[in-house]
């Protein structure tokens, strides 16, 4: 074959990648732009599988990416906008500069802006791929709507990233969407996290706590300015849609007859007529216009099929379909109180999520439907040590009450969550334990109640249970104890072969009751040792590190298990000496 | 014309020239020069006329203006004028208007009267040139009638300047013009500015140069207009033109020509952006795209109220703490709070998110192939020790005698009697059934290796024991066998001429053949191993040696040494005798090396894959090798298949002592330094097309670890699938 003969670096690998350096150089780009370009295409670095030869020899550290995303990039109308914008700045400053402020005007009012649109499409071309890649945007959204409006980044991002936050919630309240088997809302110490199911896809997302954010100065608000420009744009795309998809007015509106009811009330008085309608909406509290008027009969009947299987699959099914029926209508016929201590926002969705009614004192914030005084609420969510006026033929709970009931797919016993009560554990609903895990006795007993038994049966089921383990624990003991007579018999035999060289004396031999199954482990697992040696050496690297993996995970549990173990052991006896005391 | 005239001016007052030039940066003013009235009349007109002159060439040199007004003091009768005229000039800035004006006037004046004076200057005419190249005629130049003009006349010699000088009472105040050769005398009035120059004065006498300054518009605001010119009409009037303009505008705005600039709506527009979802979009790139992994979902050790198992005990906070916070497995410590309203803001919530952040863009992607493997899988499929029987399980003996380390086995022929070599410089016959010892040998130094002779004819033992090997009858079993032997020894005749050997043989005494000594092979340095070959005639010994002495090969019924080798490869290890055609191991640290006895000839290098090789040892068949090396490695040859090991079994944790095959069944066992046996099946097909099948059958344990030493030899028994094994605990155990 003729030809010139490339050069070492100039084929292969090392053609198919580009270091960040020559990629920003080759789009004429400043550092800041092209990470903003990168940030807003979705572009990410790759790791080649030979990086020596991808750096031409050298091991310097160096980020790569593919040369194909560059030269998709370079094609990008949105590389002439920074340009453009980078000309604004520099037109801006010298009007500064100069003093020349009609030039400032003139330039502001031309100030070159971009639309992501097209790029959003571009990553997401269907509407799936979209809600897959919605759980950051949502996270991110909802952090910057707490931001304060005072610096750090534009109060127009904060209002809009406010707006698409509240519109969202709102849809899932429309939609009733929380309700994904076993999952949705969970009180960490980090925030609350939430999810939903959109259109069959699993959305999580996490709020903070509603306090002053204290903001750290090692973060580049940059960076996170341009994440929230690109999600803003998806998320407002992604609502729109989904209201598309419910027949809901988009930019959302309330239903007419609440919104009448407000206005006169109270909407004046608490906010600006510009402000009041985000408000209004954030309150959760009111249902939202419909293109369409909304007929009685929503729920379309699903139509049977005659399905393949057995009439137990059947039967399955059919009670599946009707808890979450059932979850769905959780709340439906309840009337809850906040109180104004207790966070607002995240009750007053969870509850209207769940059909419940819910209201809040008129001060604390717009769109509250009824009175403290109501005689038909049920439920008056508190948390404070205790009530001093209480109304009978209502309960005063902790907000934990709500989300664990959520949680647990059924409305707990209430006896549990009295204000002042110490409260049982709050379980993360994003656990599914899987055989060897270690499974927390709250989360046993919650699994039987969900099961149908009754909640009192749990104490004595725990007590069972300890008794069960009770035995299990002798039997062990049991067995321990076999092992050590087995061990000081092999004592024995040894001391009797040693001594067997010496005196030429003929003991009688002890009957030795040789336990077959035991003898057969035994062989087995020497039959697995004897196997593992004849393993590739790759091969018993991989298989070490699966049971090194297996062996800690058994560990963790262990561990767990017998932390519980000795807290439970410490509360009976703490139980104990104040049940003496008193007596 | 006017320009060399000029020039010609100022050569006349070279001596001024260049402090006058300095002078005129300052821009003095002329404003009262005295008129020196005894200047003469030629001067006067020249220096007029070089001023017209310049004037007439329109050059505007400061320079040249200085010039002027050095030269205006002897032209007498321009005076008043000049002063005119220089100040407009000079301090046209500085004049208010009415002397403006006048001065004007009279600079028109002035000019015009100058001008006459032009052309009556005749003297020099060669314009401004170097005077030298005159120097040596009579005559300057010449005039309007071609006729030469001269020089003055100057014949003095230095008499006569001197007489001139001494006589002369305005000597010091002539000086030569060089343009036309003429002495001038110089006026008071130029003495005196010569005077003041040279002092650093200004020219002018009357010029004060600290003056107060004055500035031309006073810093302070006056309340008058600076002109006092009333307004024009048109300012109180509206302008026409542009009431034109801006009906136009209104009727452009009525017409709806004109809009007004729509505020800029900032908040985005949201359409249906999935409307079309074209299958067409979706691109190579989006195949190749690897979607950012989600976020972990929190457990429950997250929860603002997690079950009290998940909070971390003191100690483990502690070790949390001095973690790394790369090497954290959580990334925050479980807290557990009363009540909700008990719950503060996580302090690193940002933090987090900028971190998500930083994941999603910065992070190369990569599909990670998770194995799924379900461990079982992976251990091979072997078939079971059970179905390979027989093979030792058990220990079933124990050899107990021996007070020091025993380095070597070695069983009869018959499997009836087993002799072992120890460090406590005693070699010991036992019966292998009954575990007696049957007779205790001293023989005063280390034993390092023994071989009973594997002919089952001859009862005979070859012992190492330093710088010799012992050939020792046992006189155990079979009268007749080991009576046999000794007579065998005994007809050994020597032969005529004495050949030249490597080793003496020597015979016992008959105290050492009281003992069962027959036969002393001395060598020249300590001997670490002797094999016997399987006719039970010859055998090889290694001398640790460096040279090529290392190997020598024995016939033990004529006496008979050589050595085999004429280099040395190498540290040799362990050499053996193939068991059935005549072949030669020698394991040096590395290699294998297989040599033809008959051909003497190398005819095969066995990598042994491994640092150090210990000892070899040989299948039966002849056609597999196994070496043990001291990197806890053994090494399978198959000698058909490559010279490479066929399979190398780590199966031991440290070094390997020995290695050996059963002579019968499909067995090898290897001993290491961590105290175990090691039996494994090894079955070798007669079928050339199927490998050998390698399963290890039995670990067996028993010995102590002494000295960090285990197990240091391994013996099959010849006929039944028993194992012994010598350890460093001074025992021999036999597995059965």
């Amino acid at each position: 074959m003729g030809g010139v003969e490339k050069k070492k670096y100039e084929r292969g690998a090392a053609t198919n990648y580009i270091t960040r350096n020559r990629a920003r150089k080759k789009l004429q780009l400043s550092l800041p732009d092209f990470r903003r370009l990168c940030i807003l295409k979705g572009i990410y670095p790759h790791e080649p599988k030979h990086k020596k030869k991808v750096n031409k020899g050298s091991t310097a550290p160096r980020t790569f990416y593919l040369l194909k995303d560059i030269k998709f990039l370079l094609h990008e109308p949105i590389v002439n906008k920074f340009r453009e914008y980078k000309v604004f700045v520099r037109k801006l400053r010298k009007a500064y500069g100069k003093s020349e402020w009609s030039t400032v005007d003139r330039l502001k009012d031309n100030k070159p802006t971009y639309k992501l649109d097209h790029i959003v499409k571009e990553r997401y071309p269907t509407f799936v791929d979209a809600l897959r890649d919605l759980d950051d945007a949502l996270s991110m959204c909802f952090l910057f709507s707490t931001f304060p409006r005072t610096g750090k980044c534009h109060v127009q991002t904060i209002q809009l990233c406010r707006r698409l936050a509240v519109e969202f919630l709102n849809y899932v309240i429309a939609s009733r969407s929380l309700r994904k088997v076993g999952a949705v809302v969970f009180l960490s110490i980090k925030g609350i996290y939430y999810q939903a199911e959109v259109l069959g896809q699993p959305v999580t997302w996490i709020t903070p706590y509603t306090f002053a954010h204290d903001h750290p100065t090692d973060v580049d608000y940059r960076v996170m300015a341009t994440f929230t420009e690109f999600y803003t744009t998806l998320l407002g795309f992604v609502n729109f849609r989904l209201y598309q998809s419910l027949n809901l007015l988009y930019p959302p509106k309330i239903d007419g007859q609440a919104d009448v009811e407000l206005k006169p009330a109270e909407g004046k008085e608490y906010a600006m007529d510009s402000e009041s309608y985000l408000e209004k909406l954030s309150a959760l509290s009111s249902s939202l216009a419909r293109v369409v008027a909304p007929t009685h009969e929503e729920e379309v009947e699903l139509d049977e099929f005659p399905v393949e299987g057995t009439a137990e699959q059947m039967d399955a099914r059919k009670k599946e379909q009707e808890a979450l029926e059932k979850h769905k209508k959780l709340f439906e016929g309840l009337r809850f109180f906040l109180n104004r201590e207790v966070p607002r926002e995240p009750l007053a969705f969870v509850i209207r999520c769940f059909g419940g009614q819910v209201s809040w004192d008129k001060s604390l914030c717009i769109g509250a439907t009824y009175d403290v005084s109501d005689p038909s609420i049920t439920h008056q969510i508190v948390d404070r040590p205790q009530v001093q006026q209480q109304v009978v033929g209502r309960y005063y709970l902790q907000p934990q009450w709500v989300f664990d009931s959520v949680n647990a797919k059924l409305c707990l016993p209430v006896a549990d969550y009295f204000p002042g009560v110490l409260l049982p554990p709050h379980l993360s609903p994003f656990v599914t334990e899987q055989e060897g895990d270690y499974i927390p006795p709250e989360k046993l007993k919650l699994l039987a109640m969900q099961r149908g038994e009754e909640p009192g049966d749990a104490s004595e089921e725990e007590e069972e249970e300890e008794d069960s383990n009770d035995k299990e624990e002798e039997e062990e003991e049991d067995e321990s104890e076999k092992e050590e007579e087995m061990k000081l018999k092999k004592l024995e035999e040894q001391k009797t072969q040693s001594n067997k060289a010496l005196p030429v004396t003929v003991t009688a031999g002890k009957l030795r009751l040789e336990d077959k199954q035991r003898l057969e482990q035994e062989q087995q697992s020497e039959e697995k040792r004897l196997a593992i040696m004849m393993m590739k050496k790759r091969e018993k690297y991989l298989y070490k590190k699966i049971m090194f993996g297996k062996k800690r995970k058994v560990r963790e549990a262990n561990k767990l298990a017998a932390k519980r173990k000795a807290h439970d052991a410490a509360v009976k006896e703490k139980k104990k000496s104040k049940k003496a005391q008193r007596a | 014309m006017g320009q060399p005239r000029g020039c010609g001016a100022r050569a006349a007052l070279t001596g001024l020239q260049q402090m006058s030039a300095s002078v005129s940066g300052s821009s003095t003013s002329v404003q009262s020069l005295p008129c020196p009235s005894s200047g003469s009349e030629e001067l006067t007109d020249s220096e007029g006329s070089a001023y017209s002159g310049l004037q007439d060439s329109g050059s505007d040199s400061s320079s040249s203006d200085e010039e002027e007004e050095q030269e205006e003091g002897p032209g007498g009768g321009s005076v008043p004028r000049t002063r005119a005229k220089g100040a407009p000039r000079k301090r046209k800035t500085l004049e208010d208007d009415s002397s403006l004006e006048e001065s004007k006037a009279l600079l028109a004046q002035n000019e015009y009267e100058e001008d006459s004076s032009d052309e009556e200057d005749i003297r020099n005419t060669v314009g401004n040139i170097p005077m030298e190249w005159y120097q040596d005629f009579p005559h300057i130049g010449y005039d309007l009638e071609g006729k030469k003009i001269y020089k003055p006349i100057r014949n003095k010699d230095e008499l006569d300047m001197f007489l001139e000088k001494m006589e002369n009472p305005d000597y010091w105040r002539t000086v030569q013009d060089k343009m036309t050769g003429a002495d001038i005398k110089l006026t008071d009035e130029q003495i005196d500015l010569v005077q003041r120059l040279q002092r650093g004065q200004f020219g002018d006498v009357h010029f004060n140069p600290y003056e107060p300054a004055v500035d031309f518009f006073t810093h302070e605001v006056m309340i008058h207009p600076v002109t006092n010119r009333p307004a024009d009409k048109r300012s109180f009037i509206p302008s026409l033109i542009e009431k034109e303009k801006v009906s136009k505008l209104v009727h452009a705005i009525k017409m709806g020509w004109i809009k007004p600039r729509k505020p800029k709506d900032d908040t985005p527009t949201y359409y249906d952006l999935w409307a079309h979802e074209d299958p067409n979009s979706i691109l190579g790139r989006h195949k190749m795209h690897v979607p950012a992994p989600k976020m972990k979902l929190p457990g429950h050790e997250e929860s603002y109220n997690p079950p009290p198992e998940y909070l971390l005990s003191e100690e483990e906070r502690l070790a949390w703490e001095q973690q790394e916070p790369a090497e954290r497995r959580l990334s925050f410590v479980p807290r557990q709070h009363r009540s909700l309203r008990a719950v503060p803001a996580f302090p690193r919530f940002i933090h987090e998110r900028f971190e998500r952040c930083l994941d999603l863009y910065l992070c190369p992607r990569q599909r990670k192939m998770r194995v799924n493997v379900d461990p079982e899988d992976l251990i091979p499929k072997l078939p079971k020790p059970r179905d390979l029987q027989p093979f030792p399980t058990t220990q079933a003996l124990v050899y107990r005698g021996h007070t020091s380390l025993v380095r070597c086995l070695s069983i009869s022929p018959s499997g009836q009697w087993l002799v072992s070599g120890s460090d406590d410089g005693s070699v010991r016959f036992w019966e292998v059934s009954t575990a007696r010892c049957m007779r205790t040998l001293p023989v005063g130094g280390v034993v390092k290796s023994l071989a009973w002779n594997p002919n089952p004819s001859i009862c005979l033992v070859a012992i190492c024991v330093e710088q010799s090997v012992l050939l020792v009858n046992p006189c155990l079993g079979d009268k007749l066998l080991y009576g046999a032997t000794d007579q065998l020894l005994e007809s050994y005749v020597p032969p005529e001429e004495e050949r030249v050997q490597p080793v003496r043989w020597v015979t016992a005494t008959a105290e050492e053949h009281g003992r069962g000594i027959r036969l002393l092979v001395q060598h020249s340095k300590a001997v670490k191993q002797v094999t016997w070959h399987g006719k039970g005639d010859y055998f090889a010994s290694v001398v640790s040696d460096n040279s090529n002495m290392q190997v020598l090969i024995h016939q033990s019924s004529k006496r008979w040494s050589q050595n085999p080798f004429r280099r040395s490869k190498g540290l040799v290890q362990c050499v053996l005798f193939h068991p059935i055609r005549p072949y030669f191991f020698v394991a040096t640290q590395r290699y294998v090396r297989v040599y033809n006895l008959l051909k003497q000839e190398l005819t095969k290098k066995l990598m042994s894959n491994c640092k150090w090789v210990s000892s070899m040892a040989i299948h039966p068949g002849g056609d597999n090798i196994i070496c043990g090396s001291y990197d806890s490695k053994l090494a399978w040859f198959d000698l058909d298949l490559s010279t490479r090991p066929y399979q190398l079994l780590r199966h031991h944790k440290r070094a390997l002592r020995s290695v050996a095959f059963h002579r019968r069944y499909p067995l090898f066992a290897s001993g290491s330094d961590d105290g175990t046996v090691i039996v494994c099946h090894g079955m070798v097909y007669n079928d050339l097309l199927q490998n050998p099948l390698l399963v290890p059958v039995k670990v067996l344990k028993g010995h102590a670890l002494t000295l960090d030493l285990g197990v240091l030899d391994v013996l099959f028994h010849p006929t039944q699938p028993w194992v012994f094994s010598s350890g460093a605990d001074g025992t021999i155990r036999l597995y059965t």
